[in-house]
């Protein structure tokens, strides 16, 4: 896996991340669409997550939560928006209440994913965009960002024109 | 390091403080040496009294501090809310870039390979 770019807009609580993967996009799209490859990698290793309902299709649901180092469990949910197999899935992603239901329907973060596939390689870009800080904050409560460090120097590099480039 | 959680109107302030260019540049110039702000309103086309307001808003976010000494009001950079600032947003790549390593070593795992 090659990073390929990421770029954090502040003005508009956008990140767009590209990776690369070195195999083909029908491939990567299986990691998003077995639930069970995706239970592997959508939560950190200290939360992972568990997905209940999986509705890969436009107006579908999900339904997972995460499970914490104590057994606690964090819940969410996604509203697939729309769909085209092997290129792109567009959805919301919101926090739910502990019977898995939406906590608040407006409440969400919006997630497009783009897969290109060129000389073997599949490109991957996710554009995330958070509707306030405030659910950053949150995230962060539910154990998504863990040991979280960055060099002073990238300080520089985000006033001058809010872009962190790896 | 303690770090001190910032409330929700703290981080909001933070965000909008940088989300100005002009702003951005107050704050570069002032995080390496304290300036007055009528030697750095020279650096912009604009007002005396614009580059007081935006000045204003980088101070009501803690990004900046100003003092008056004299007839002269004195800015300088506040090295530690610029890191909590860079803190918060490089949370937002933390999570892809950790699920995209994650994806890799999937990929890799040949009990998920070519069979499915």
């Amino acid at each position: 896996m090659t990073v390929v770019s990421s770029h954090n807009d502040v003005e508009n609580l956008t990140l767009i991340f590209t990776a690369e993967f070195d195999t083909n996009v029908d491939r990567v799209w299986q990691v998003w669409e077995d639930p069970r490859q995706l239970e592997r990698w959508w939560g950190p290793p200290t939360w992972p997550a568990t997905f209940d309902r999986l509705e890969l299709r436009p107006g579908g649901d999900a339904r997972y939560y995460m499970t914490g180092p104590e057994g606690q469990k964090a819940h969410g949910w996604w509203k697939v928006l729309a769909i085209d197999v092997s290129k792109r899935l567009e959805f919301d992603d919101g926090f739910a209440g502990e019977d898995g239901e939406p906590l608040d329907l407006d409440d969400t973060t919006r997630c497009v994913v783009t897969f290109e596939e060129d000389g073997g390689l599949t490109r991957m870009t996710s554009v995330t965009t958070f509707t306030s800080v405030e659910q950053l904050e949150r995230m962060s409560e539910m154990g998504m960002i863990e040991g979280m460090t960055l060099a002073l120097g990238q300080i520089d590099g985000i006033l001058a024109e809010s872009t962190v480039t790896y | 390091m303690v770090v001190h959680k910032l409330s929700d109107t703290e981080v909001d302030r933070i965000f909008q403080a940088l989300a100005d260019a002009t702003r951005r540049d107050i704050v570069s110039r002032t995080l390496t040496r304290e300036q007055s702000v009528s030697a750095l309103a020279q650096h912009y086309a604009m007002s005396f009294a614009a580059v007081q307001k935006h000045v204003a808003v980088l101070e009501r976010a803690m990004l900046i501090t100003k003092e008056r000494r004299g007839r002269e009001q004195i800015v300088y950079g506040n090295v530690e809310s610029l890191r909590r600032a860079a803190h918060l947003l490089g949370a937002f790549e933390k999570i892809w870039h950790d699920r995209a390593i994650r994806i890799g070593e999937l990929l890799a795992d040949p009990q998920n390979g070519e069979e499915q």
